[in-house]
């Protein structure tokens, strides 16, 4: 259940996407603990208030949020948290991306235009990205260029298929993002 | 640990109005609580333990015997994340816990963390 004393460093990745597209079981292949959940409390704006603070009918609501863990070596831990892609969550998207690694954004090829809304809340917190576009039974339906096109995307970022149920190939998504990340380094 | 003594004390926290769990108490804005922040529980001083909230028990209890971070605090307590910092914030206070702030170096332009990701990552899942 603990960490081994000798970790010093925790990095984290955010599991975005769509309802239902796979987030959670995405997280619960690669967890090394039984996947669990925060609840938090989340100040809902209503529509069209950008400024939390001065909104006179704000209201709060509890959501839950995946989380897993993975020990990368004796001094490095990875999080991976699992993000409601909704505008409403934008304050607790806040925090999350400060000091994440990037996003890795879960997409459904039939339905990838409800990755939209993700797509911009990763791109308005600037965090590096890649895209994981879930297989359904193992097999891809698309190219993963089509998909590109599709979703507007610079040729830069990366696009690759994943079956979220499977932990090699969940594992291989993160780690393009990284190396993608890496990519970007001078 | 535990106090088998008084049943009383694993009241859950449906039960508790979140304000009593917090007692009263606040957390600063600026504080160190992210949910990769790892905290782990100091020597034993009993005089402070004896004082705890329940809930603030069950967080020292959960971390006592090694280190966990503040968002595996609240999966596991079932708490929420918010009160699960304040009471942090708290056992911080009264010298109990200690937290280590979850990230020493700017990782998004560290290369050799980087490649320590990719590596745990191979390693670890056979990817
Ligand atoms: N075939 C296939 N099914 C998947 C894959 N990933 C998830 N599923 C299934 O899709 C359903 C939804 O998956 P979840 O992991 O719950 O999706 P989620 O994104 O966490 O959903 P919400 O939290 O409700 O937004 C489940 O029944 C999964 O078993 C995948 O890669 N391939
Ligand atoms: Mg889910």
């Amino acid at each position: 259940m603990y960490l081994e004393p000798t970790v010093t460093t925790a990095v984290k990745v955010l599991v975005v996407g769509p309802f239902g597209v796979g987030k959670t079981t995405y997280i619960g292949s690669l967890s090394e603990i039984v996947p669990l959940q925060t609840e938090e409390e989340i100040t809902e704006a209503s529509e069209g208030y950008d400024d939390l603070a001065n909104m006179p009918d704000k209201t709060t609501t509890t959501v839950a949020m995946d989380f897993g863990r993975l020990t990368l070596n004796e001094q490095l831990v990875l999080y991976l948290f699992g993000t409601p892609g909704q505008e409403r969550f934008k304050e607790m998207w806040e925090e999350l991306s400060r000091g994440a690694l990037g996003a890795l954004i879960l997409v459904d090829p039939d339905r990838l235009d409800e990755a939209f809304p993700v797509l911009d809340l990763v791109e308005k917190f600037d965090l590096p990205m890649t895209i994981g576009v879930n297989t359904k039974d193992g097999t891809p339906m698309y190219a993963c260029d089509e998909i590109r096109e599709a979703l507007h995307l610079p040729p830069e970022v990366p696009v690759v298929d994943v079956d979220a149920r499977d932990q090699q190939s969940s594992a291989q998504a993160l780690i393009t993002l990284v190396q993608h990340l890496m990519s970007t380094l001078v | 640990m535990h106090d088998d003594q008084e049943p009383a004390l694993e009241l859950t926290s449906e039960l508790v109005p979140l304000h009593v769990i917090a007692d009263g108490r606040d957390l600063p804005a600026d504080h160190e609580y992210s949910r990769t922040a790892l905290v782990t529980a100091l020597d034993d001083s009993p005089a402070a333990a004896r004082t705890l909230t329940p809930e603030a028990r069950r967080v020292m209890d959960l971390v006592s015997d090694g280190l966990l971070s503040v968002a595996e605090v609240a999966g596991r307590t079932q708490l929420p994340l918010g009160i699960v910092r304040i009471l942090i914030a708290h056992l911080v206070e009264v010298g109990l816990v200690y937290v280590r702030p979850p990230m020493p170096r700017a990782v998004a332009h560290d290369r050799a963390l980087l490649q320590a990701v990719v590596d745990g990552l191979q390693k670890t899942l056979g990817a």
